[in-house]
């Protein structure tokens, strides 16, 4: 029967006709489309990894921002805290010293005035014994004044150390 | 969008085409009192024939001749038209009595006679047949550029046009989301690369057989589709002719069998395995499903898509044997029932006779895993 009986040139045409087609095809048109169809794919596929590398770098990123903001404020907390201590204690050391300096500053004044003290006493003493002894001079001088006051004395003073 | 409004336009183009073919054509018959063989023009249009017949009966018929190509001591190119336009002669067969016509070219056709679209050299001046066959006159090489040829020239041009198209898209546009054209068609690109070559041979060496695979596809798709087309430069039965189907066949063969490894000649000549006497009966088993797997892909294109047209052709028929055109309603609507099933089957067989293509050249680079 004709219809499945091959014709040679039917079967010559389409040879030549299909092998032009395949080197054409293949040559100038599968290979750019495919190459550009193929990197296209890539390209999305590189995107999506990107996208899901970057989403998982910005929750990393995310945790440790909290972290160091939950780090910071523990920090500032302990700032707070060791200020305020400091602060205590510096007004207490002041209160303290400012103490001891007045303590100081009375016992050095209550030494200073001992001090002068005695040197008034023993001036006094010394100015005391002074006039004393000008008093005496004077006294003596008028006993001595006269011949028989010198004698008198000299009696009297005998007679003293008689008496001793 | 665009797709499916030209896909409605097709459709209403052919409903139109048949309705008015049917009318047309139903006018002719009344005027003539021949009998209406249904069967004899059937196989006229899945057919080749040496002339594109465009609409007309037998004197008033308009068709475009094709070239004639001989090989016969010597080329031999001259117009069709002098055979269908040649010397009727009547001969009585030899064995059944019966009067068979056929046509005596004339001109530069002279001492060449046409009888079923077959040229054959004549012997004193005529053709003798037997049992309905010619008998004693050889056949001259014959390369004419046919119905089929001349449609496999269009077909080839259409996918160039289109495909190169879409190429220029991306080298213009680079790696972008396609657009026009290219949306379409990177699609089907994208299941023959992927769906096809890559799921059915081995990762690493599918790329190298995505051209072959891609270009048997486009073929077998755009011609399918261009045989459904009912009219000039379309509805030539090419994807339907043995003859194509036997050459994209003996195609997937060869490259099956030139990308054939160890492994796939290992499992037809020695089967691991299997005892040697065993191996007497395996090999011969072997060698034939070697050849019944592109046997069965020739087979298979060539019948579902003759069929098509077959199944067409039959219900416009119906208007015909009856001689009324009212049966169109009947016959108009079956017929484009079955054409848009049609479309369908283009694709269908596009697809399997690559997927299987594929599946054939898997085989044969598969490594061995023991």
């Amino acid at each position: 029967m004709g219809l499945i009986t091959p014709d040679l040139g039917l079967i010559f045409w389409t040879g030549l006709v299909f092998l032009l087609l395949l080197f054409v095809l293949t040559k100038f048109i599968w290979k750019p489309i495919l190459t550009s169809v193929n990197a296209r794919a890539q390209k999305i596929t590189d995107a999506l990894e990107l996208a899901e590398k970057t989403q998982a770098e910005m929750r990393a990123l995310q945790a440790r921002n909290e972290n160091l903001l939950k780090e910071a404020k523990a920090e500032r907390d302990a700032i707070v805290k060791d200020a305020k201590e400091t602060a205590v204690k510096m007004v207490e050391d002041a209160k303290n010293a400012a103490k001891a300096e007045a303590n100081k500053i009375v016992d050095s004044a209550r030494v200073t005035i001992n001090a002068e003290k005695t040197a008034a006493i023993a001036e006094l003493k010394t100015q005391v014994a002074a006039i004393s002894l000008e008093i005496a001079e004077k006294i003596i001088r008028g006993e001595l004044s006269s011949d028989e006051k010198q004698k008198a004395l000299a009696e009297k003073m005998a007679g003293d150390i008689n008496l001793n | 969008m665009s797709l499916i409004f030209s896909v409605k336009r097709f459709f209403s183009l052919l409903a139109g085409i048949l309705i008015f073919s049917t009318s047309f054509a139903s006018g002719h018959s009344s005027e003539k009192e021949e009998k209406f063989n249904v069967g004899e023009m059937i196989m006229h249009h899945v057919s080749d024939a040496h002339e594109w017949h465009l609409w007309g009966g037998h004197h008033n018929s308009v068709s475009v001749y094709l070239p004639v190509i001989l090989i016969d001591g010597g080329l031999k190119t001259f117009s069709s038209s002098h055979f269908y336009h040649g010397e009727p002669a009547v001969a009585v067969d030899h064995k059944t009595h019966e009067e068979i016509t056929y046509m005596k070219g004339v001109g530069p056709a002279a001492g060449y006679a046409m009888h079923h679209e077959k040229i054959y050299k004549m012997q004193n001046e005529e053709l003798s047949f037997e049992d309905g066959h010619v008998h004693g006159s050889v056949k001259p090489l014959d390369f004419s550029i046919t119905k089929n040829v001349l449609s496999l020239f269009f077909g080839a041009v259409l996918i160039l046009v289109i495909l190169s198209n879409v190429m220029r898209f991306y080298r213009k546009n680079g790696s972008v989301s396609p657009r026009g054209l290219a949306k379409y068609l990177e699609v089907l690109i994208l299941m023959v690369q992927d769906n096809i070559a890559k799921e059915n041979i081995d990762k690493h060496k599918y790329k190298k057989y995505v051209p072959y695979l891609l270009t048997i596809f486009f073929f077998i798709f755009i011609n399918n589709l261009l045989g459904l087309v009912p009219v000039i430069p379309g509805g030539a039965n090419l994807t339907g002719n043995i003859s194509v189907t036997l050459l994209l066949a003996v195609a997937t063969l060869l490259v099956t069998l030139f990308s054939g490894n160890r492994n796939y000649w290992g499992h037809i000549f020695a089967m691991p395995g299997v005892p040697w006497p065993v191996l007497i009966i395996l090999i011969p088993i072997e060698l034939v499903g070697v050849f019944t797997k592109p046997f069965a892909l020739m087979v298979r294109l060539f019948a579902n898509m003759t069929a098509g047209h077959i199944i067409v052709l039959a219900l416009v028929s119906i208007i015909f044997i009856n001689q009324n055109a009212t049966w169109g309603g009947l016959s108009v609507p079956m017929a484009l029932f079955i054409s848009t099933l049609e479309l369908l089957v283009a694709f269908l067989q596009a697809f399997l006779f690559t997927m299987l293509s594929a599946l054939f050249i898997g085989a044969a680079v598969e490594e061995a895993h023991h």
